[in-house]
């Protein structure tokens, strides 16, 4: 598939803009997965996944043909994601790090939304429930579980994708499940 | 009881990563089975995990990828130049030497200050000051370069002024077209043209010298 894969982005950078279209099919399902477990909304997730691959399509001749074209697609989708994400919260401390806990600041500390009344949380379904706790992990712990165990991609990728060392993906994960399993001891 | 072993919980997570040596996973096990506290995290841990992969795939919603294609930028004749660069590196250096080439003419230009004029016999030259005494007719072509011309009498052909001044006297009379060059750019143009002129004159002198 990476193959063909290249094939295609050699026709579209020879200017032939029709090629991407078999590029975006085989893409957007992964990609719009990813946008809308780590946002939570499908509209958003919708406009971001539009968003990245305009941006693939304007930035292609950047892209290393040695490389996997996923693993940089992922990146630019992943990025926007984060950023969307810290645009929806904008208050203006919200950067500075939160003293003792190494590399976290007040974005990845505070919930994604506001946590709701248990009772309300154990009626739900499963597939709203899987979205709300994700929802619920700090941005920093969120993109390497969604890659980890929605995507299911081996670490070494994820780390790729992030552009952070293999050990800080494998503790953002170790601390994503921490929280994950906190949160669902109500479950 | 005996205290949980140091590194219990990293060892926890290192299993679910699938990453754990034997000795560590010899460990952890041990240790679960006397241990309903870490049992206990244990199974969250993965109760977790069996909750995150429990989570449906989702599809992206139709006509997204349509919606995508028509919002594409048409091509950019700038990324189009740059990559057409990337892809003929021989016809890049050929540019570039044309380019190159250029600038080295115009350099010329710069560098070619010296005071210079066409060698006819009844030309006074004084320093930089070069007369067309009055009453006298210059014959040929009169070309004066970073000088001053004054033209008191008659010339018969065409008159250059390069990065110099002219003056033309009332009694001043030029039978060709006069011309001067100040600038980097015109110089260039002229250069082009009499390389033109010349190779026309060229072709054209071949049939010409017959006829003579």
């Amino acid at each position: 598939m990476e193959d063909l894969i290249k094939k295609r982005i050699k026709q579209v950078l020879k200017g032939d803009q029709s090629a991407f279209e078999e590029i975006v099919s085989l893409y957007q399902n992964r990609l719009y997965q990813v946008c809308y477990r780590m946002l939570g909304n499908s509209h958003e997730a919708e406009d971001i996944t539009q968003e990245a691959f305009i941006r693939a399509y304007i930035n292609l001749h950047t892209f290393d043909q040695k490389r996997k074209f996923s693993t940089w697609l992922y990146r630019i989708a992943t990025n926007l994601c984060i950023d969307r994400i810290r645009k929806k919260k904008p208050d203006a401390f919200l950067d500075a790090p939160v003293p003792g806990t190494e590399g976290l600041d007040h974005y990845s500390s505070i919930a994604h939304d506001s946590p709701l009344p248990e009772e309300e949380v154990e009626r739900m379904e499963l597939q709203d429930r899987v979205q709300y706790e994700i929802g619920r992990l700090p941005d920093k712990y969120r993109s390497a579980i969604v890659l980890r165990y929605i995507e299911e991609l081996p670490l070494q990728e994820i780390s790729e994708i992030l552009e952070l060392p293999l050990g800080t993906v494998k503790t953002r994960i170790h601390r994503g499940r921490e929280a994950l399993r906190k949160q669902m001891k109500t479950l | 009881m005996k205290p949980c072993p140091e590194d219990i919980v990293r060892y926890m997570h290192d299993y679910l990563d699938g990453e754990i040596t034997r000795r560590d996973e010899q460990i952890l096990k041990e240790h679960l089975e006397k241990c309903p506290e870490c049992q206990q995290h244990m199974d969250g841990l993965s109760r977790s995990v069996a909750f995150l992969k429990s989570a449906a795939p989702i599809e992206a919603p139709e006509g997204l990828a349509s919606g995508i294609m028509a919002s594409l930028p048409k091509e950019r004749q700038g990324a189009g130049v740059r990559r057409w660069f990337g892809r003929h590196p021989m016809l890049a250096a050929v540019a570039m030497f044309v380019l190159l080439a250029g600038a080295a003419l115009l350099s010329n230009f710069n560098t070619e200050d010296q005071f210079a004029v066409s060698r006819q016999p009844n030309l006074v030259v004084e320093g930089n000051k070069v007369t067309v005494p009055e009453g006298e007719t210059v014959k040929g072509d009169l070309v004066v370069k970073n000088g001053e011309l004054h033209i008191e009498g008659e010339v018969e052909g065409n008159v250059m002024v390069i990065n110099g001044s002219k003056y033309m006297a009332s009694t001043a009379i030029v039978t060709g077209q006069v011309e001067e060059i100040n600038q980097a750019f015109e110089w260039l143009w002229y250069k082009i043209k009499a390389a033109v002129k010349d190779s026309i004159s060229f072709f054209e002198g071949d049939g010409g010298d017959g006829e003579e």
